[in-house]
């Protein structure tokens, strides 16, 4: 009896020894890139370990980087002139850029996808497994595909007040077209098929009885989805949300092919042009990509079962 | 798509009695937000492709040039390089993260203390940026201070050019040994394999999440009867665990190759990370979607660049299509 425990906790030793070893693997880049944020350019190019004396200047010097070499003010006289790039602050506009484009894809996605997904699984009407079918069938058009056609209606379609004011005759109105403009940033992204797939799974496993309770009551559907539906969905809610805006937060490809102006960059295409601007000077690419990724890795931190719930949901859905 | 087990059956479809069938004509309302963008977003632009790749010339100045953008595809021996790299990409990466994703879970899985805190540091690299990882991963790779020359220092090693090294690894390695390959034989590029290695450390956590969901859905019951028959550790999960995990596998290991053949994110900020050209050194990192993108951002050939969109869409296609064959005929099983 005595020797099988030993042999287990051995084992156990052994589970974790691989374990750690494992977590130390994920875990070091990150050290090594705080590490590395407070080095010398000379100690970055020597593999030094830790800095004989911790740079905090790097941040500030990064920061400055971003703004074209020219240094940040705040003047809280007039507050709002932070997000401009003659008196402002790039890193800052392009953190709001990134909330901006984060926050409305999510509450587009959550919209979209809470009406269609209640359609679907609440309502009844002609066609309704067939258009399901339809757009699951969608799924399998890959974003590469859809990438350059999306492109050249962004160089296409005017923008809604620019159209209204040309239709009005407004003086000086000039069609603008969708490139370096929110609407890009976000109007493609607001819809997914997964989400309402996601929303219409949940929403049939909400039980009928509380449906027909609400319905003699005299509710309409609104009603219903309003005060009993979405109340009893925040998981679903919280999923979507989050994988929603990790997606918009890390997106590269299209902000960086809908954006010319440094105005309209988000966080992550504006640390993409730092590292054009800082060159080989690691230690600013390294203060920058920290400053980046705090906010994220602290959201992470703070809802980390919502993180690993959604992924394990998108695995299951298979 | 095969349903997942976890739908509730009695709300499946139209209410039962016959007489009470209302239609909710209301119901196209609210459809049609989410139905007009995803048509203008992702349906028409499918479709337009088509059209799109039948064009010469810049995007504001298009002429029609037939099926030349496709034929220039084929015959030129970039897109195939770039294949054959997609492919290398896929053997190079697919795999180890499939093993190293199960053992990880099958270890966490062994009700092991502090795995929730396992599990955040795993899945970690996941939520991070590919631009802000490659910074640091360019930085590990660096020839000059970089951790992974110090770490083949303190082996007795050559140091290496890392992301620069346009040579293949098993060249490389055979180099070592005193021995000249021949160039079909030396493999990937060592700036391929750098940045391989870095793709692997972020998606690992992806995969150990998916793994831990399809063990604990493995019933308990059938590891207690496996131990009172005799079967110790290995056989466990060689007869109970593999076998009952294989639609797990299967779907990680799909939805892995199809996000290899659309992998851009990782070697691109690595491309720009070591100031290198797109697909850099030597276009020995350039994979099909890399190869698209230079066409469209950098070379401004629109068309050309969505002939090989749809090339590549059709290799993701045939993918999808094995993916969803399987999963039906595993419904069925289940079902039965």
């Amino acid at each position: 009896m005595n020797r099988d425990k030993l042999k287990s906790q051995l084992t156990n030793l052994g589970i974790h020894a691989i374990l750690i070893s494992g977590a130390l693997f994920m875990v070091f880049p990150f050290a090594w890139m705080i590490l590395g944020s407070l080095q010398t350019f000379h100690e970055t190019t020597l593999g030094t370990f830790l800095p004989e004396q911790p740079m905090w200047s790097n941040y500030y010097d990064a920061i400055v980087a971003m703004n074209g070499a020219k240094p940040c003010v705040f003047d809280p006289a007039a507050p709002l002139d932070i997000l401009t790039r003659e008196k402002g602050c790039m890193i800052v506009r392009y953190f709001f850029n990134t909330m901006v484009m984060g926050l409305g894809t999510v509450l587009g996605v959550l919209t979209t996808g809470t009406l269609a997904g209640y359609a679907f699984a609440r309502m009844n009407f002609p066609g309704r497994e067939t258009l399901f079918k339809l757009l699951l069938a969608t799924m399998m058009i890959p974003g590469e595909l859809t990438l350059i056609p999306n492109y050249v209606f962004m160089v296409w379609f005017p923008t809604p007040e620019s159209w209204i004011a040309t239709a009005l005759n407004l003086p000086n109105a000039e069609p603008h077209n969708w490139i370096d403009t929110y609407y890009a940033l976000i109007i493609p992204w607001i819809a997914t098929v997964f989400s309402i797939f996601l929303f219409r799974q949940f929403f049939r496993g909400i039980p009928n009885e509380l449906f027909d309770a609400a319905l003699l009551d005299g509710a309409t559907h609104s009603r219903f989805l309003i005060s009993v539906v979405l109340p009893l969905s925040k998981p679903v809610l919280i999923t979507s949300a989050l994988l929603t805006f990790l997606g918009s937060w890390n997106a590269l490809m299209w902000p960086m092919l809908v954006t010319n102006s440094p105005e309209m960059r988000p966080i992550q295409v504006g640390l993409r042009s730092l590292i054009t601007e800082a060159g080989t000077q690691t230690q600013l690419l390294l203060a920058g990509a920290t400053v980046t990724i705090i906010p994220i890795i602290i959201l992470y931190l703070f809802l980390q079962r919502w993180f690993v719930e959604g992924i394990s949901n998108v695995g299951i859905r298979g | 798509m095969s349903e997942p087990a976890t739908l509730v059956p009695h709300a499946q479809s139209a209410p039962p009695i016959r007489e009470r069938v209302k239609y909710d004509w209301i119901a196209y309302l609210y459809l049609l937000p989410a139905i007009l963008i995803l048509v203008v977003f992702h349906i028409l632009p499918a479709f337009y492709a088509f059209w799109i790749s039948t064009q010469g010339g810049r995007i504001r100045a298009f002429r029609f040039i037939g099926a030349d953008n496709y034929l220039n595809a084929l015959q030129a021996p970039e897109f195939w390089g770039a294949l054959l790299n997609t492919v290398w990409y896929v053997v190079g990466t697919v795999p180890i993260n499939i093993a190293l994703g199960l053992f990880i879970a099958y270890l966490l899985f062994q009700k092991i203390r502090g795995r929730g805190v396992y599990r955040v540091i795993y899945f970690m690299p996941h939520v991070i940026s590919a631009v802000a990882s490659a910074i640091v991963w360019a930085w590990v790779f660096n020839p000059t201070g970089g951790i992974a020359n110090r770490l083949l220092g303190l082996l007795g090693l050559p140091e290496q050019k890392w992301l620069l090294e346009s040579d293949g690894v098993f060249k490389l390695i055979g180099q070592g040994f005193g021995m000249d390959l021949p160039g079909w034989l030396s493999g990937p590029s060592l700036a391929f394999v750098s940045v391989m290695i870095f793709a692997v450390w972020q998606a690992l956590g992806f995969d150990v999440i998916i793994f831990l969901a399809g063990l604990t859905n493995i019933n308990a019951e059938l590891y207690e009867a496996g131990k009172i028959d005799g079967a110790n550790g290995w056989q466990l999960f060689r007869h109970i665990t593999i076998p009952l995990l294989m639609p797990t596998i299967f779907f990680i290991s799909i939805i892995s190759i199809i996000g290899s053949f659309q992998a851009f994110n990782h070697i691109y900020t690595m491309n720009i990370a070591a100031s290198q050209p797109l697909g850099g050194p030597l276009g020995t990192t350039r994979t099909v979607s890399i190869f698209m993108f230079d066409q469209l951002y950098s070379q401004q050939r629109a068309g050309y660049a969505t002939a090989i969109a749809i090339l590549l869409a059709l290799i993701i296609f045939a993918l999808t299509l094995v993916q969803f064959r399987f999963f039906e005929r595993g419904g069925q099983e289940n079902a039965q």
